[in-house]
């Protein structure tokens, strides 16, 4: 079978949405129906967090939804049952992503057949490092049609852009800012020059555009330059407050795209 | 050297620097620069002169002759609690912001859990003239009081950290994130042997000076540099560093890294990370790490704030592996016994950390002749709260 987060890039170029939520949360059983509702809405592709007890490159916002969903007892292994799960009904592609410790803990390799068995496309490991990924899991990954995605920011030299490239399948995570995750207003124009060089630099792969996605106004602006844009903090805003996730998350869905 | 880092900044199968992308140009920045700034001899030189001068170095090292007549041995008290600011911290912190001079950087930030490198931080920023925010778990910010106010007094700005535990390794998190946010300006002096390739090593250099006087007064009072025995405490393990570097390759030096056993190893309430831990992956380094089956960080506990980290330097990490030197625990009981004990015997009350080292020489049985080093690394007096709390005095 065609890796699905390939397949989508094949045939969707422009305003491509990821949807990022933490595992077991706000509720422990919620990961399947948040996946779901995002098909139903009209996501592109489900980005599910692994929650961790040190997440250092997270705002507030995810950090409080990691431990919310640790003090709900999520783990990896219930997390792979939960996608089994969500693949019963939902066709999008699935990324998870996640701190390496807890993959680390499973297997590296194990997670990885595991992951692709329960129907996952795409692994997002930020704390993995290049080298480290080129030459022990480069071949697992391949062998089990696995993509996977690392990040790039505004201070990555173009020659590192562009090794991340060649070693990548599926699609880049450019992270908007020198930050860590998080809603903003606007972007700057600094972030609007980096996104411009990005589309001159003509890689392999497509981009997403994340960190400080929060709008319609932010997601178009950042769709405008790559081939689309991840939703984080402003998702899991929403989930905390949801009385009615079906309702919720499709108003989200349709605000940010504004149609 | 047998157990330098190697070029990619591993020691063995630890360390090697696990960072998300944000954070990689600044440790790149580091790693292609830190040999070069630290071993030019115009560095060295500003080095050297602010340890003789301002922080008071060499610290002694003292013959206790009444802890030598308990524990039947020569132990000797290298001296580290003289030190300007009262303990180790200051010899990282030193060549730290003489190294982010070097580099341009106008902010510093760093983490601290006891408040000692907090206050070490402080301290050179305000020799230095340059800004400076520290990260303190908000637990240790109450049972550490005196050393928030000397931070204060200083001119840093001491930020709550309120996640987790919020002790040393939720302050860890909050100054990383720091970092990630303030890429260009901000050097972040991290205090321990911990963090991604190349701190560890960094960090151990400029501790090094530590087993470095060892050798010299050593060779001063004994005729040789080589002791029998090295024994310091391990919380991210900066000081057991510094005084074991030097002895790294003699193998017939006997070293010891003493580690908090909270309220005993097994009771759910620790801090032995060699007796407890597994590899895993914190704050960007590959090491032996407190967690659980699903590789969650395990929060650690010790009645001494400066112990309380769920992993260990990766460099310790590879000398417990490789059976270097040898782990050993105090609990809570045996670190404020031995600092009572400490008083009596030897006029000199302990930092709690210190104490632990104290704390286990009944575990071992000496030659009399053997010449025992314990590295103090801090004093008492940051402590004096606990103390009064335990009482038993």
């Amino acid at each position: 079978m065609k890796n699905r987060i390939t397949t989508l890039f094949d045939s969707k170029k422009k305003d491509i949405l990821s949807v990022f939520y933490t595992a077991g949360f706000p509720k422990l059983e919620d990961t399947v129906s948040i996946a779901s509702h995002l098909e139903r809405a009209g996501a592109d592709i489900i980005e599910i967090g692994i929650p961790f007890s040190d997440p250092v490159a997270d705002g507030p916002t995810i950090q409080a939804s990691n431990k919310v969903a640790l003090d709900n007892g999520m783990t990896v292994k219930k997390l792979l049952a939960q996608v089994k799960e969500i693949r019963k009904t939902v066709k999008l592609p699935i990324i998870l992503m996640g701190y390496l410790n807890p993959v680390m803990q499973y297997g590296v390799e194990k997670f990885v057949e595991d992951a692709a068995a329960a129907g996952v496309d795409g692994l997002i490991l930020p704390d993995m490092p290049v080298y480290e990924f080129e030459e022990l899991y480069k071949d697992v990954f391949r062998k089990h049609n696995m993509c996977n995605t690392f990040l790039i920011s505004p201070t990555t030299s173009d020659d590192r852009i562009r090794r991340i490239d060649g070693m990548t399948e599926g699609f880049i995570y450019a992270v908007s800012a020198s930050s860590t995750t998080g809603a903003k207003k606007d972007f700057s124009e600094e972030q609007v020059s980096y996104f411009q060089k990005l589309s001159a630099l003509k890689l392999k792969n497509p981009i997403l555009i994340g960190f400080g996605i929060s709008d319609q106004a932010t997601f178009s602006k950042a769709s405008s330059y790559g081939a689309g844009a991840i939703v984080g903090s402003a998702f899991i805003t929403r989930l905390s407050s949801s009385k009615d996730l079906s309702a919720d998350i499709s108003t989200f869905v349709k605000s940010l795209k504004g149609k | 050297m047998k157990y330098e880092v190697d070029h990619r900044g591993y020691y063995g199968q630890f360390g090697g620097a696990y960072i998300p992308e944000m954070l990689y140009p600044n440790v790149e920045e580091l790693r292609n620069n830190y040999l070069n700034i630290i071993t030019d001899e115009s560095f060295q030189k500003a080095f050297h002169q602010l340890l003789k001068d301002y922080v008071g170095r060499p610290t002694p090292l003292f013959f206790a002759n009444r802890l030598s007549e308990k524990y039947k041995a020569k132990i000797y008290l290298k001296r580290e609690d003289l030190c300007h600011t009262g303990a180790h911290k200051v010899n990282n912190t030193i060549g730290q912001i003489l190294l982010a001079q070097r580099l341009g950087k106008k902010k510093i930030i760093a983490e601290t859990g006891a408040g000692q490198h907090g206050v070490a931080t402080a301290t050179v920023c305000a020799l230095m003239g340059m800004e400076c925010v520290v990260y303190m778990g908000q637990v240790d910010m109450e049972r550490q009081r005196p050393n928030v106010e000397r931070m204060r007094i200083l001119g840093a700005k001491v930020v709550p950290a309120t996640s987790g535990n919020m002790t040393l390794k939720d302050a860890t998190n909050e100054a990383m994130r720091h970092w990630i946010n303030n890429p260009s300006d901000t050097h972040y002096i991290i205090g321990s042997v911990v963090g991604p390739h190349p701190y560890p090593d960094m960090v151990a250099r400029f501790q090094s000076v530590i087993s470095d006087e060892m050798r010299k007064q050593l060779t001063e009072t004994i005729g040789n540099p080589f002791p029998d025995y090295v024994f310091a405490c391990v919380g991210g393990g900066s000081n057991a560093a510094g005084a074991f570097y030097h002895y790294l390759d003699s193998e017939h030096v006997n070293l010891v890294g003493v580690e908090a056993a909270g309220k005993g190893v097994s009771s759910g309430e620790s801090a032995a990370t060699t007796a407890l831990g597994k590899p895993g992956v914190l704050h960007g380094s590959k090491t032996l790490l407190m967690q659980t089956e699903d590789g969650q960080v395990v929060e650690p506990y010790s009645i001494s704030a400066g112990l309380d980290y769920p992993g260990i330097g990766p460099i310790h990490a590879h000398l417990f592996d490789t059976g270097r030197v040898k782990f050993v625990s105090a609990t809570d009981d045996e670190a404020m016994n031995a600092g009572i004990e400490l008083s009596r015997l030897e006029g000199i009350i302990p930092a709690i950390e210190s104490a632990h080292a104290v704390a286990v020489l009944n575990q071992f049985e000496f030659d009399p002749d053997d010449v025992v080093v314990i590295n103090l690394s801090g004093r008492g007096d940051k402590d004096l709260e606990t103390y009064i709390r335990w009482g038993k005095y």
